[in-house]
């Protein structure tokens, strides 16, 4: 049965018949799309809670920089260097003062959190948006060239997807240096990007250009550029964007690990604050609760998070998932 | 027939496919989809290329606008005043065929990009040829689809191929089609998949457009009632060849081939009285796979002889005043002599 | 009511889809009978609601579909009112189903038998698997397949031949009634000819009654001898295969058949019946055809025709049948 969507309204099409802008024509298609989407997306709960989790962190990462110029003092409340000298011991615990207490070197626990999260939100996207490059790039070109390009392409994604990449950033933090942001962001974005992630897109692809849509475009005369850009591309977006979600749930663990684990050089990061608790001997401690579980289920939930909108936007993506 | 009027010429035309075999390993095996193909077509002329699944139709048609390459064999295209030979055309000569002969698809809801516009889907032609300005291509594009029935243009241009329904989908294949003003229009069964109160309108329109705009079809269907409707000449495909071609109405109703003849005698009436005649054939389709030089409908032939065996394919040859090809050795007449002198012939066809 | 030799009655059936934007109503009021035997034909284009009556009839409904009014009298017994583990009993027994591409639905990794012996161990427990065995070698038979070959996986078989493998399928708890949802519509022609008449023979043989259901009128007349026509999920027309043809009443028939080419006879000017199949959704008002209909008048807009007998066994619903003022 065919569903006829209303996507521009009687006002729209009166004046689609006067000559309009094309840029506003558009951007009132996207935005109609946009809503359509939307309301797909918040059907299920998971979708909007992911959300909810994400904007929570974004505030914080948005609210403490505010707060360091207004109501924190630099000297106290830095997150890497501040010290509070008007408690005596540190840890300590959860007060007025610092909401989640202190950590052994006199930081405030809270600063030190809402300092993080912009690193994870950066990481995070930023090895997304590499690995959605590269992906694309790659499933596109190998599905639309096939032949050997196709087989060397698939090799190597099978050579990453068994590697495994904690203990290969290991070592590669021993014999380099240790990682920095960028650097890390750039190695997992390629990981993610030629791997695993490539091969989906590539199938994805591969229903694309049996498509009669692809050979009516070659019949109107289009190349190969323009068959990949303006057609291959934007189908496969939807699902691109969706595993884009797990690369920042990945990136964000990832660093943890490494930061747990000492190898990076990152300033300050929830694992990072792990690994103080850890190296200096307070990890197994339940009395110093504040120092461990804080960061530990921030990354808990930042991860969950994204991975539950990966989830709500696979319903979106994908027509037969929806119930109605 | 003059050389002038002709617009398309397929000289021994063929596609193999190798079966079997992959990027390391090759096979001897060929499927040899369409054999040694010749056919004119006539400018203004609509031709319909009929058969069932298998024969080679569809892969004629892909052939005749170049989204497959053929394996041997010409294809002349006679366009303003000169002669291109399809089959070899490279680079920026193949950009510039694509102006003046196009195609229509079956599948009103794949044959559309369904992330873009109807505009993006029409004007994608122009786009790629660089032709007009974006102001100059919405004009077209808006004038094109009002002449295939979409009015308003305006309530149209911008919406998305899911929110029409199939028939309109197909008028915009059509515009898409026409919107370069090509010479020639393949049309690889372009009504099959719609509803049949929807099927008369897309094919008078087909009609209509083709005696406006002068344009010349090939059609492409496995519906003998259709094409009876649509085409000015008819040529019936068996496995890759062409076994009887001539004036719809005259091979229609005077079939002389027995492939042609089960074909329509197979063909369900619409009149619940009316008794078919039986369908005298053999067994079941086969594929072409490295074909035996001897008549390829033999096995399922039910008037077959020696001769059919020990002679390659028989060649076209005129049944009546150049109006009635047909391809048999042992076809008889009514009276029930031999309608050709019945002795092969090795040397050139007709067309 | 007295129960004839109708081994199906349907009376006034009524099925909606609830969908994200309000209810689908598919099947609006639609009635029909079929005798012992006998073979019915249901045409209509897409989205006219004739796959949707036949799979309220086997009560084969998706989760958003629900039967609200009517009765389906099969042998008698009304299927609405039974549950789920009642009318199964009833299923491929009494009545069974081709589905439309049923040949593509065929399980590619078990073999054709073992899918056969399925759906009668399913129906017919209390069979030994000697005894299902050689009711499968008898199906092949009927439908025209070897048996040797029975072992085989699906995709080793043609088309036409698995479309016979899924027939054999429902017949083979050897029910009363088939249901054929346009089994040939994937089929080259000369195939469709020799299924068609390996159907009409096995329907003799067996004196069983179908349903065929198709969008091509042309297959309809050499199958069915009883044709109605359904419309935007209503029954516009109900009579013998002969007076559909040659003397339609309701103009939606009347533009259908002129508008079907025929290969023989003379070659009439093809017919459009402007406009489209409308939104079930929201479908207009009153008579459903009354937008695309040439004979329209005010009465057409506002009251709906009820479905009646204007001929002796003649059924139509229409204000204007036969365009008669």
């Amino acid at each position: 049965m065919e569903e006829t969507l209303e996507t521009a309204s009687p006002d729209a099409i009166r004046s689609a018949a006067a000559p309009a802008p094309r840029w506003r024509v558009r951007l009132r298609l996207f935005w109609g799309g946009f809503k359509t989407n939307w309301s797909l997306f918040t059907e299920n709960p998971i979708g909007l809670i992911g959300l909810g989790v994400i904007a929570f962190f974004g505030l914080l990462s948005v609210a403490h920089p505010i707060l360091m110029a207004t109501v924190w003092s630099g000297n106290v409340y830095d997150p890497v260097r501040g010290i509070d000298l008007e408690i005596p011991f540190h840890p300590s615990a959860p007060s007025a003062r610092h909401l989640l207490g202190t950590d052994p070197m006199g930081r405030d626990i809270l600063s030190q959190l809402m300092y993080s999260s912009r690193f994870e939100f950066g990481l995070g996207i930023m090895s997304a948006v590499m690995a959605l490059f590269i992906a694309t790039a790659v499933g596109a070109l190998a599905a639309y060239y096939g032949g050997w390009l196709d087989s060397a392409l698939m090799r190597f994604a099978d050579l990453i997807i068994m590697v495994p990449a904690i203990p290969i950033l290991i070592v590669l933090s021993a014999i380099i240096a240790d990682f920095g942001m960028f650097q890390l962001a750039l190695f997992l974005g390629v990981l993610s990007g030629f791997g695993a992630t490539a091969i989906v897109i590539k199938s994805q692809a591969l229903s694309v250009k049996v498509k009669p849509y692809i050979e009516a475009a070659r019949v109107a005369g289009g190349g190969h550029g323009h068959i990949i850009t303006r057609h291959m591309v934007p189908n496969l977006m939807p699902i691109a964007l969706l595993y884009m979600m797990f690369v920042v749930t990945t990136a964000i663990f990832a660093e943890a690990i490494l930061s747990f684990l000492g190898l990076t050089e990152i300033e300050m990061s929830w694992g990072l604050m792990i690994n103080t608790t850890q190296v200096l001997g307070y990890i197994l401690r339940f009395d110093t609760w504040w120092l461990l579980f804080p960061a530990a289920l921030s990354i808990t939930f930042l991860c969950a998070a994204f991975y539950l909108v990966g989830r709500a936007m696979d319903e979106v993506v994908n027509p037969r998932l929806r119930r109605r | 027939m003059s050389e002038n009027n002709t617009l398309v010429e397929i000289k021994d035309l063929s596609k193999l496919y190798q079966v079997g075999g992959g990027v390391f390993r090759k096979s001897d095996d060929y499927i040899h989809a369409v054999s040694e193909l010749n056919l004119s077509i006539r400018r203004g002329e609509s031709v319909g290329l009929v058969g069932e699944s298998g024969c080679g139709k569809t892969t004629t048609g892909k052939l005749l606008v170049r989204l497959i390459e053929p394996t041997e064999g010409n294809i002349f295209f006679h366009s303003g005043g000169e002669t291109v030979d399809v089959a070899n055309l490279k680079g920026k000569e193949l950009k510039a065929f694509r102006r003046q002969v196009q195609m229509i698809f079956q599948d009103p809801y794949e044959s559309m990009n369904p992330r873009l516009t109807i505009y993006d889907t029409v004007a994608e032609p122009l786009d790629v040829q660089g032709i007009g300005t974006i102001a100059e291509r919405e004009a077209r594009v808006a004038d094109l689809l009002e002449t295939v029935g979409l009015t308003p243009a305006s309530s149209f241009i911008f919406r998305y191929p899911h929110e029409l329904s199939g028939g309109q989908r197909q008028r915009v294949a059509i515009a898409r089609a026409l919107i370069v003003e090509p010479d020639f229009v393949v049309a690889d069964e372009p009504t099959s998949m719609l509803d049949v109160s929807v099927r008369t309108g897309v094919m008078h329109l087909m009609q209509e457009l083709a005696a406006r705009l002068e344009v010349t079809y090939l059609y492409i269907t496995h519906d003998l009632a259709v094409a009876r409707y649509m085409c000015d000449r008819i040529a019936v495909m068996y496995l890759g060849k062409i076994v009887e071609i001539g004036e719809t109405e005259e091979v229609l109703q005077n079939p002389k081939h027995p492939y042609t003849r089960a074909l329509i005698s197979a063909v369900p009436v619409p009149d619940p009285t009316y008794q078919r005649p039986d369908v005298v054939i053999k067994g079941g389709v086969s594929k072409p796979i490295n074909p035996i030089p001897r008549c390829r409908f033999h096995e399922r032939c039910m008037i077959s002889e020696q001769v059919c065996l020990d002679n390659p394919h028989p060649q076209l040859q005129d049944y009546k005043d150049d109006k009635h090809y047909l391809g048999c050795y042992v076809v008889n007449e009514a009276d029930g002599t031999y309608w050709n002198d019945h002795t092969p012939v090795n040397q050139s066809t007709a067309d | 009511m007295a129960i004839t030799d109708k081994v199906l009655e349907v009376n006034n059936l009524t099925m909606h889809y609830s969908t994200r934007r309000g209810p689908v109503y598919a099947v609006d009021g639609v009635s029909l009978s079929l005798e012992r035997g006998g073979s019915l034909g249901l045409v209509g284009e897409s989205g006219c609601g004739k796959t949707s009556v036949a799979i309220s009839l086997l009560k084969l409904l998706p989760e958003n579909a629900e039967i609200i009014n009517g009765e389906i009298r099969l042998n008698g017994t009304d299927l609405v009112p039974l549950s789920e583990d009642e009318v199964r009993v009833h299923r491929w027994r009494d009545i069974s189903m081709v589905f439309q591409a049923a040949m593509n639905s065929l399980n590619p990794v078990y073999t054709v038998e073992e899918q056969i012996v399925e759906a009668m161990v399913q129906h017919m427990p209390h069979l030994s698997e000697q005894q299902m065995s050689d009711r499968v070698d008898q199906l092949y038979e009927l439908v025209g397949l070897d048996p040797k070959i029975k072992t085989e996986y699906p995709h080793q078989y043609s088309g036409g031949m698995r479309q016979r493998a899924v027939i054999a399928m429902a017949l083979s708890c050897n029910p009363d009634v088939i249901i054929a949802d346009e089994p040939t519509t994937a089929l080259d022609v000369i195939v469709q000819d020799q299924l068609l008449k390996k159907i009409k023979e096995v329907q003799e043989q067996l004196d069983m009654a179908m349903i065929y259901i198709s969008h091509d009128i042309a297959v309809i007349a050499e199958v069915a001898e009883r044709v109605g026509v359904m419309y935007a999920g209503k029954m516009a027309e109900l009579a013998t295969s002969d007076e559909i043809f040659h003397r339609p009443l309701h103009p939606y028939t009347m533009g259908l058949m002129s508008s079907f080419p025929s290969i023989i006879g003379e070659k009439t000017e093809l017919v459009t019946i402007p406009g489209e199949p409308p939104d079930l959704l929201n479908p207009p008002p009153a008579c459903r055809f009354h937008p695309r209909c040439p004979f329209a008048t005010e009465i057409c807009r506002t009251e709906e025709p009820e479905f009646k007998e204007h001929v002796p066994d003649h059924w139509v619903a229409c204000w204007h049948p036969g365009g008669e003022a």
